[in-house]
């Protein structure tokens, strides 16, 4: 009798998750493609024809940047805890809170800090290089634990062997470890990017929701100083508005597309990389 | 071997500092939200900041006590909702389900986590809401709304979190139980899930602070009138929503009470993440 109750416990559990999630994919596919136009597609945003095109474009400017300054610097401390450092150094147990209380803030509290610190402090203002140092900082630990998850499962005898053929530390590392860590990591820069896609709180205030593409053509590297708005952000300005909710609609399903190809390509990725092994 | 031990010895100090750069940034965090959030408190004083049920930046009064419950009644909802189903769903995926089934699941698990939280925002505006307000009671935009918003965004951390705890309990225990004439669901509930339990409670504890520090989702459904709510139908701001709302046109004292309302939140998320690596280190020690 309560082997039969909780089977069912276990069961609902089960539908209810699942049943959330068709919910959710159906209302935003079933609402939004039909809003789908080739005119939001256009690359000037106005008042009539709400666009989406800039907040594309935006969105990958933003989060090619803030992954441009985040994997660089995650690889490398994630490279330094797992085959530098000793785990009890004061130092690493200080790397590891802290990395640990990054991951914990709310995306909120990074904006706050991008506000006072980018774009007042500095001086830069509300664009996209504030909000792409802002989302770096945001999706750094997730760079640093998964790279550094990947490095654990790299077997040993690899870096023994690269340090048995004479090879020094940095060149066993990149020739011999980091290789074969590739899969995992790019995983956890294909999980930072969805984190980038879909981040609004911290970029509100950093990066403004103005609704053009930052001008390179013209401005060349000072259009890194430029207020942009990303999808998600234009998804929000939009719903916020009240009055182009058949665009809003159109976003949801942009940015669910994104989200899913993330997905997918992150799991093809993972699959086929170690498959190459 | 003078350059190559150069080269080394320049790699090590470059690793390092990429490492030191997660401390700083925490550092940089508390000085900038306390430099400029304490400041505020001080100001308006700090029992009247936080035990203050008046939020009024016009007539300068700055309390968030109805934020601060607004926030532990928002998460506890998402709790009631998120908790149950997430467990239950996560036992399902370890133990219950067909392979093929549980193949199809943890990609549409992984999505769920994937999907921005505008995204669920918008879903609870256009579904949930206009449901509360036709079917149920009040305007919609409610308490209600946003802790069932928060327990479904909740649902992926919990069910990953706990499956990964589940998966990790050796096979003898199981296969222990059985042997001692325990039904399938009763050696799951009764030697799988308690060999789980701290990290069951770490996926709880990692969902609460999900829910406690979202935004936008909640300011898209909650209503944000910054009082206490008189019941599940009333509208609720949330520390979060106090924040996002009134940052964008907020000046001097009033700017000053709402970094000082992230440090509140802050706080809270430290607390939080404190109690997560206790339970961790417990179940680690075990």
């Amino acid at each position: 009798m309560t082997a039969k109750l909780l089977r069912g416990a276990v069961y609902a559990g089960a539908a209810f998750t699942t049943l959330v999630l068709a919910a959710i994919v159906a209302f935003v596919l079933v609402n939004g493609l039909p809003h789908l136009t080739p005119s939001l597609f256009q690359w000037e945003y106005t008042s009539e024809n709400v666009s989406l095109m800039p907040a594309l474009v935006s969105t990958v400017l933003m989060a090619l940047l803030a992954l441009l300054l985040a994997v660089p610097v995650g690889v490398a401390s994630a490279i330094y805890l797992v085959e530098y450092a000793k785990s009890t150094s004061r130092f690493v147990r200080a790397v590891r809170v802290t990395a640990e209380t990054l991951q914990g803030i709310p995306s909120i509290i990074y904006g706050l800090f991008g506000m006072l610190f980018f774009t007042t402090t500095l001086g830069w203002g509300l664009c996209l290089l504030s909000g792409a140092c802002t989302l770096a900082l945001m999706i750094l630990p997730v760079i640093m634990r998964t790279t550094e998850e990947a490095l654990l499962a790299v077997p040993l005898s690899y870096k023994q062997g690269g340090l048995a053929l004479g090879a020094g530390p940095v060149r066993t590392i990149f020739r011999c470890v980091l290789p074969s860590a590739l899969p995992g990591i790019a995983g956890g820069i294909l999980l930072a990017l969805g984190r980038c896609v879909g981040e609004v709180a911290a970029l509100l205030f950093t990066a403004g929701t103005v609704a053009q593409i930052p001008n390179f053509a013209e401005q060349g590297i000072f259009a890194l100083f430029d207020s942009c708005r990303t999808l998600a952000v234009h998804m929000y300005v939009l719903s916020g508005e009240g009055l182009h909710m058949n665009e809003a609609y159109a976003s949801a399903v942009v940015l669910l597309l994104l989200v899913l190809l993330l997905n997918v390509a992150a799991n093809f990725i993972v699959k086929k990389l170690k498959r190459g092994q | 071997m003078g350059a190559t031990g150069l080269k080394e010895t320049l790699a090590r100090v470059a690793f390092a500092l990429a490492a030191a750069l997660s401390i700083i940034a925490v550092g940089l965090i508390c000085l900038f939200l306390f430099a400029n959030g304490i400041p505020a408190m001080a100001e308006i004083g700090l029992p009247e900041f936080l035990f203050g049920t008046t939020w009024k930046p016009g007539s300068n009064m700055y309390g968030i006590f109805p934020m601060i419950i607004g926030s532990i009644y928002a998460t506890a909802g998402a709790i009631i909702v998120g908790v149950p189903a997430g467990l239950l769903t996560a036992i399902f995926l370890s133990r219950f389900a067909h392979a093929r089934v549980a193949a199809l699941l943890r990609p549409g698990i992984e999505l769920l986590a994937g999907i921005p939280s505008v995204v669920y925002g918008f879903f609870g505006l256009m579904v949930m809401v206009p449901f509360i307000r036709t079917h149920m009671a009040g305007r919609g935009m409610s308490l209600l709304a946003a802790a069932v918003l928060l327990g479904i965004m909740i649902l992926p951390t919990i069910i990953t979190v706990a499956k990964s705890a589940l998966d990790a309990v050796p096979k003898s225990y199981y296969e222990g139980a059985l042997a001692l004439g325990a039904t399938h669901e009763r050696a799951v509930f009764r030697v799988i899930v308690p060999a789980a339990f701290s990290g069951l409670m770490a996926a709880v504890v990692l969902g609460v602070g999900r829910a406690i520090g979202e935004t936008m989702a909640v300011v898209m459904v909650a209503g944000n009138q910054p009082i206490i709510p008189e019941s599940i139908f009333s509208g609720v701001r949330t520390l979060t929503a106090n924040i996002v709302l009134e940052m964008g046109y907020a000046a001097d004292l009033h700017r000053g009470a709402l970094i000082a309302t992230g440090v509140v939140l802050f706080v809270f998320v430290l607390l939080i993440s404190l109690l997560f690596s206790a339970i961790k280190k417990r179940g680690e020690a075990k």
